[in-house]
């Protein structure tokens, strides 16, 4: 499914069979397929040591694939030394050189690539103009804010027009605020320039605002490779309904199925309708996921076709809502999330409340 | 109320404030002073006072003076033409019978010979047939040696009679006072410390090109390899130092002398026909020294080289740059600091060398702080071997102002 949207046209970059071990006992990277079309701006998202920054590393040529192949347009890339690849790429601490002022940091790969003075100079001013950045030009990597210094990086990577930008973490070292700001920065000089760009975060939130796609890594494998859309409405697998966004997990039993629907018997005789995840059949365990925001209190709850009552433990005030922990047979943690005003202020922890929800809003996953 | 509050009450609310601040400082203020006071005392004891007294020594001209005040200050007046008055003849007699207590006599004679190598056997002379009492000192002292009728002698002796003198300088500098007062070189046969401080800057400088040549790969390979190899490297970079510098020193005579091991082997490989010589001349001079100072080298440069993140590399390698270009452009300039810090530490331990270089150099390999040894221990003249001590040490510090220029110049702003 994901994939059909790239088949008319030949992928920029294409991954095929790719594995990487660097000890040669086990694999960091198994079996990774990925095609990323020109112009899309996939992200690879998952946990520290799930193979995502190897995927990178090896498509910026910094490290080899052990087996399988990688792909730029028909060219075979396995073999191409990494200065000459013609990708730029943004680093997780900018790597700006710190003996170079901003203008020379920019000028490097244009000097690399023996551009003409005169029109490395146009280039050069035209990104510094673009990064709003014309009146540092003067200064060192170190005299700059991190934001700032994020910029330059940013323009160093896209001066020489690479036909794909690679960025590793870049936005990690920023503040929350500032991260937000770059983030949407980045996402609108992709669809300003066009650019191909392979970014790689940990951060789920980052990865949702930015990207055309998704692929979730999680132990050498890519989980699911989606738009962020469907990743969060339909996530395939346990791993990823838990990594993206908020969830609540029941562990359950299929009992029946019906076409796309299925019911799960969970905790202690109760059961519920759910959406019938990939490859699952009567009898198989599952992993029942509900997103918070799903879950309905009481009064919201009286027509829904699930309910059951729980312990509430206690109540968390985020500002637009709240988040109501209650204790279900079989999830101690149980999260519903509610908007402020719908809540009913008489509750307390210890009090008991009604749940509910939908049929369609529980998924009934692979148990990992 | 608010206002009269801000108004009155504020200032002397200030004051208070900062004597407060002030009191909750001090506790920490002697807490520092005294952390740092033991070891402030015992560089003052050994290291400041000394070595303030060596450079003292380089113009001190006070023996004379010291055993001889009264003739000292009367061959002062003296114009220099012909011969000093009979009083000074009057209390030098005086002077140079009563020296003979307390080895007044043996320190006059040594400085006096500085300028002629006459002195000493014409003063135990004079001394032994000096009589009690004379009318007329002239005439006696001409008639127990002639030579203290002649002019040349007494200007000799008021030479040694001014409190300060440059003569150890100039000296230093192979450069003497000319008969008229003007500085002008030594006679070209007795030229030495030129020469000898040229060499010393150029085995000094010598020495540590080959440490950076040596040390900076090494350093390189020990930043980058995993930490359990790159500890374990770092032990034998370090092994030396736990062994004592003669040792080391000694063992490199063994090694390289001519029936010793580099040479036997390099024969039973067919590279030489017959022994090369390695040691007693400036080649051995060399290994010695790289060997026992490379440590010096390696340690700052790895300790800056630590610091710098492979990304940077990586960063030039992936905007296009070949890989040496991106080591040259981007890696080695981050280095600079160590670089200066290495080179600057053993160029100056360098230029202090002489334990080395005496036993494994020959005589036109020694150094200036080989001379510095010989004036203190051989001959005692302390004059000379603090002169050389002292230009050494301008030298030094000139040279270390120059560099440290440069290197400002290019200084990082690091992150």
């Amino acid at each position: 499914m994901p994939d059909n949207d790239n088949d008319a046209q030949a992928p920029l970059i294409r991954f095929a069979g790719v594995q990487k071990t660097y000890d040669g006992e086990s694999l960091v990277v198994k079996d990774l397929n990925l095609t990323i079309a020109e112009g899309e701006f996939v992200t690879l998202l998952g946990p520290s040591g799930s193979g995502k920054t190897t995927c990178l590393m090896m498509l910026a040529g910094f490290e080899n694939p052990t087996g399988g192949d990688i792909f730029l347009g028909r060219q075979r890339l396995n073999s191409v030394p990494p200065h000459k690849r013609n990708f730029g790429m943004v680093f997780q601490n900018y790597a700006l050189f710190p003996h170079m002022t901003v203008e020379e940091n920019i000028r490097y790969p244009l000097k690399t690539r023996r551009l003409p003075a005169a029109e490395a100079d146009r280039k050069v001013s035209e990104i510094l103009d673009m990064i709003q950045l014309r009146e540092f030009a003067r200064r060192r990597p170190g005299q700059l804010s991190g934001g700032q210094q994020q910029r330059v990086a940013l323009a160093r990577s896209l001066v020489f027009e690479p036909q794909l930008v690679l960025m590793d973490e870049p936005l990690g070292a920023l503040d929350k605020q500032l991260r937000e700001q770059m983030q949407l920065e980045i996402k609108h000089l992709h669809q300003q320039l066009g650019l191909t760009v392979v970014f790689v975060t940990h951060d789920q939130g980052e990865a949702l605002t930015m990207s055309d796609r998704v692929a979730v890594f999680n132990d050498g494998v890519i989980q699911q490779i989606d738009t962020p859309s469907n990743l969060y409405e339909y996530p395939a697998n346990a791993f990823v309904a838990q990594f993206i966004g908020e969830n609540n997990t029941l562990a359950g039993r299929v009992e029946s199925v019906e076409g796309e629907r299925c019911r799960a018997r969970f905790g202690e005789g109760m059961s519920t309708g759910a959406v019938l995840g990939p490859s699952l059949a009567v009898g198989d365990v599952t992993h029942l996921s509900i997103r918070p925001e799903r879950v309905k209190l009481d009064g919201a709850a009286h027509d829904l076709p699930n309910r059951l009552s729980a312990r509430v433990h206690e109540f968390i005030y985020l500002g637009d809502h709240l988040r109501v922990r209650c204790a279900l047979p079989g999830n101690d943690d149980f999260v519903a999330r509610v908007p402020v005003d719908a809540f009913d202020h008489q509750l307390k922890p210890g009090d008991t409340v009604e749940l509910g929800w939908r049929d369609e809003d529980v998924r009934a996953l692979d148990a990992p | 109320m608010a206002s009269t509050t801000l108004d009155g009450a504020a200032a002397p609310e200030q004051g208070n404030l900062k004597s407060r601040l002030r009191r909750a400082e001090r506790l920490r203020k002697v807490k520092a002073v005294g952390l740092v006071a033991p070891l402030a005392l015992f560089l003052v004891v050994v290291f400041v006072v000394p070595i303030g007294s060596m450079l003292l020594n380089s113009i001190d001209n006070g023996s004379l003076r010291q055993v001889m005040p009264q003739t000292a200050s009367s061959l002062q007046q003296w114009d220099g033409e012909g011969l000093p008055g009979e009083a000074t003849f009057a209390v030098f007699a005086d002077e140079l019978r009563d020296s003979r207590r307390g080895g007044g006599l043996g320190s006059v004679g040594r400085r006096l010979n500085y300028e002629d190598p006459q002195y000493r056997g014409l003063l135990m002379r004079t001394l032994m047939g000096l009589p009690s009492a004379s009318d007329n000192w002239r005439d006696t002292l001409i008639d127990i040696d002639p030579a203290w009728g002649e002019t040349a002698t007494w200007q000799g002796i008021q030479a040694a009679a001014p409190p300060r003198t440059d003569r150890y300088l100039l000296a230093s500098l192979d450069l003497e006072r000319g008969a008229d007062g003007e500085v002008q070189r030594v006679d070209q046969q007795d030229r030495l410390y030129q020469a000898v401080f040229q060499r010393t800057m150029v085995i000094a400088g010598g020495v540590t090109l080959i440490c950076l040549a040596l040390g900076f790969p090494l350093a390189y390979l020990l930043a980058t390899l995993p930490a359990r190899t790159s500890n374990l490297l770092m032990i034998l970079v370090l092994l030396p130092f736990w062994t004592s510098l003669l040792v080391r020193t000694a063992a490199w005579i063994i090694l390289l002398q001519s029936n010793g091991l580099a040479n036997q082997s390099m024969m039973a490989l067919g590279l030489i026909e017959s022994p090369l010589q390695l040691v007693f001349n400036r080649i051995g001079v060399f290994f010695a020294m790289v060997h026992i100072l490379l440590p010096f080298m390696v340690l700052p440069l790895y300790s800056v080289m630590k610091g710098i993140s492979p990304s940077y590399q990586r960063a030039a390698v992936s905007l296009g740059a070949h890989p040496f270009a991106a080591f040259w452009q981007v890696y080695v300039p981050q280095t600079v600091s160590g670089v200066a810090a290495g080179t600057i530490l053993v160029f100056i331990m360098a230029l202090g060398y002489y334990i080395t270089p005496a036993l494994v150099g020959g005589p036109a390999d020694q150094m200036v702080s080989y001379y510095v040894a010989y004036y203190t221990n051989t001959t005692n003249n302390w004059g000379m071997a603090a002169a050389l001590g002292s230009i050494l040490l301008m030298v030094t510090l000139l040279l270390y102002l120059v560099y440290h220029r440069l290197v400002n110049r290019r200084q990082l702003i690091r992150r």
